[in-house]
């Protein structure tokens, strides 16, 4: 059979998964780490990064409102798909991505990101007329008191829900890792280790995004990049980097070490069809070079124009690493033969349900809702960091 | 007594209504009730599989009879409710077994060339394995999947969503989408026949008794007997799935 190399079982000849089902942890991922990110200065109080806090609340929005479509577009029934909210299977990791997803959506997200912009909303509601006067008074849930003390307490309510939105977005990457760490079948996927991996790549990879969103931001509107902020936020990717990188190693070192039956068929593999994707493009170009260059700016003094350059290069192969990072994961899981004994090939298509053209689309998507958020609601915080930078 | 018009009619349209609404919840309870089978008691049986590795001569006949008995696609490659593998192991390595399932053994096998010297063939007949506790079943997202009480794993296509979760799940390879409905299709153990008293297709037409269906709560059962006297293992029983296929004679090198 072509694309075929040894024995398959008969119904393994179509991947079950396809790109679009890559798209969805990594989607899921950028929101929990723009979140996480967000919250560092909200809960955790590291000021520098303040200029970036409501730009990453709206670019994990734009993503979640995305995150559920590739799932949408894979499904055989999309039009059953309400009844996981109606008769979910309790036992099953999947049937409560729903309620994770609309607990995050709902009452994470859109709650914080409403109480931390109600004071904006409300002086536009005041000066706007016409039809954008109705659409603001809605927005505003027809409450302009923005005295100090309600002020106050919406910014206790913002803290706490933040508190509470921590664990959500643990929770909500924790489980897409959960899902396929969970299935014993397969020895490329289940590992106790699947949801903290997830976990940790999706804080890099969100973190590298809204470093360059915000830069990019910059750029776009014409305004200095405030550095202190920048060069925190990329220190905090060199951590969280650093975390998860140990993890994938601990897990490539125990399977090599444990070699069960399964370490034949997946360092095969590794060695050839997800050649490119793990090794060059995953672990060198996605991990290593981004680790390396993030921790050259620790220990040296570079100017502010290399600072950038460099933080934009390591932002966006880090980017490039975990989406590599999630298509392993996906696509390298269905590559071999649940027998062990042969592997099949992917055949992506372009202008299909699921190919190429709808997973760049979907991927294009979370971008044009974050340019209209960012003009409905914008993130900008210039004043204050430029008086921040007096002080 | 003297109703006013206005109470009569709002009462009787309540009537009506609610009538129609029971009468539709009625008919939503019914369908999704099981063929009729007056004599069957489900909670009376617990189905299972013997399967003889060393009867099984390879013919094919039972992918074929469970082709036509269920309507499974033949036109289509990878929608197989059952299928037989060729084993060709080499007595100094175990682990490296060539193995072939051309067309899942639907048209037969072709000869072996070279057998080469000392080299053990034989055939596997597959079919789902109808687990305890299936994995495909634990991970269905809205239970469209279900073991009935009587042990089979079943899939309902009507609630099915297509997610394809099960078919990751299934450590054998026994699940596929059915690519007319976009919903996932397995082996029923012929559910249609066997609870009206018939054995299934596969076990119908198989010329040498490989398989045999059996009923493993039922005390007349030649299977208790059967499990008694010979040394049965079940696919990859490491993964603790209740699977009630039991393989009688069953290679180490199978997977």
């Amino acid at each position: 059979m072509p694309g075929v190399d040894g024995f398959i079982y008969p119904n393994e000849v179509e991947l079950q998964w396809s790109v679009l089902i890559v798209l969805y942890p990594f989607l899921t991922g950028l929101v929990a780490g723009a979140f996480i990110l967000a919250s560092l200065e909200r809960v955790f109080n590291v000021a520098a990064v303040h200029p970036t806090y409501r730009l990453a609340l709206l670019t994990a929005l734009a993503f979640l409102l995305v995150a559920p479509l590739p799932l949408q577009m894979h499904l055989g029934h999309p039009e059953r798909s309400f009844s996981m909210y109606l008769t979910p299977h309790r036992e099953s990791a999947m049937a409560m991505f729903g309620f994770v997803y609309l607990w995050y959506l709902m009452a994470v997200l859109v709650l914080e990101i409403w109480f931390d912009y109600r004071k904006d909303l409300v002086l536009a509601w005041r000066a706007s007329r016409g039809l954008k006067r109705k659409l603001y008074g809605v927005a505003t849930l027809w409450s302009d008191n923005i005295s100090e003390r309600s002020l106050q307490i919406d910014d206790r309510l913002a803290r706490f829900i933040t508190v509470v939105g921590i664990p959500s977005a643990f929770l909500l990457h924790g489980y897409v890792g959960f899902i396929f760490g969970s299935v014993k079948a397969n020895p490329w996927w289940s590992t106790p280790l699947m949801p903290v991996v997830f976990l940790f790549s999706a804080m890099v990879s969100g973190i590298a995004l809204v470093m360059l969103l915000y830069m990019a931001f910059c750029r776009i509107r014409r305004v200095p990049i405030d550095m202190p902020c920048v060069d925190t936020i990329a220190r905090y990717l060199f951590y969280a980097f650093l975390i998860d990188f140990s993890l994938e190693m601990l897990d490539l070192i125990h399977r090599l070490y444990e070699a069960d039956e399964s370490l034949h068929a997946l360092d095969f593999m590794v060695k050839t069809r997800l050649f490119v994707s793990q090794i060059v493009l995953q672990i060198i170009l996605g991990t290593l070079v981004p680790i390396a260059l993030l921790g050259m700016i620790q220990v040296t003094r570079l100017g502010e124009r290399a600072r950038r350059s460099v933080y934009a290069v390591a932002g966006a192969l880090t980017l490039v690493g975990i989406l590599a990072m999630r298509w392993n994961v996906v696509i390298g899981g269905q590559l071999f033969s649940k027998s062990f004994l042969g592997y099949t090939t992917y055949k992506m298509g372009f202008a299909t349900r699921e190919g190429l053209l709808p997973a760049i689309l979907i991927l294009v998507l979370p971008f044009v809702i974050l340019a209209v958020l960012v003009r409905i609601l914008p993130p900008w915080t210039d004043e204050a960091s430029a008086q921040r930078q007096k002080a | 007594m003297d109703q006013p018009r206005r109470a009569f009619l709002e009462q009787t349209g309540r009537f009506i209504l609610l009538t129609g609404a029971a009468s539709l919840a009625w008919d939503y309870v019914l369908a999704g009730a099981p063929e009729a089978a007056p004599n069957y008691v489900a909670t009376d049986h617990w189905w299972g599989m013997i399967i003889d590795i060393d009867k099984c001569i390879g013919c094919g006949n039972c992918v074929r009879a469970c082709k036509a008995e269920n309507d499974v696609p033949t036109d289509e490659p990878g929608c197989y409710r059952t299928w037989v593998e060729r084993y060709q192991v080499r007595p100094d390595d175990m682990e490296h077994p060539i193995v072939d399932s051309p067309n899942g053994g639907y048209d037969g096998f072709p000869e072996i060339d070279k057998p080469g010297e000392g080299v053990k063939v034989f055939f596997v007949p597959k079919l789902c394995n109808h687990c305890a506790h299936s994995p495909c079943v634990q991970v269905c997202p809205v239970g469209a999947t279900f073991e009935s009480p009587d042990g089979v794993v079943l899939v309902d296509k009507d609630r099915c969503l297509g997610c394809r979760y099960c078919v990751q799940a299934c450590p054998y390879g026994c699940r596929y989408i059915d690519p007319r409905t976009h919903t996932a299709d397995k082996c029923t153990l012929c559910y249609h026949r066997i609870t009206k008293g018939l054995t299934t297709a596969c076990c119908e037409a198989c010329p040498t008794a490989a398989r045999q269906l059996v009923d493993l709560k039922n005390p007349n059962d030649p299977v208790h007997e059967y499990l008694r006297t010979h040394k049965v293992h079940v696919l990859k029983p490491n993964l603790a799935t209740g699977a009630k296929a039991f393989y009688n004679g069953l290679d180490g090198s199978v997977r």
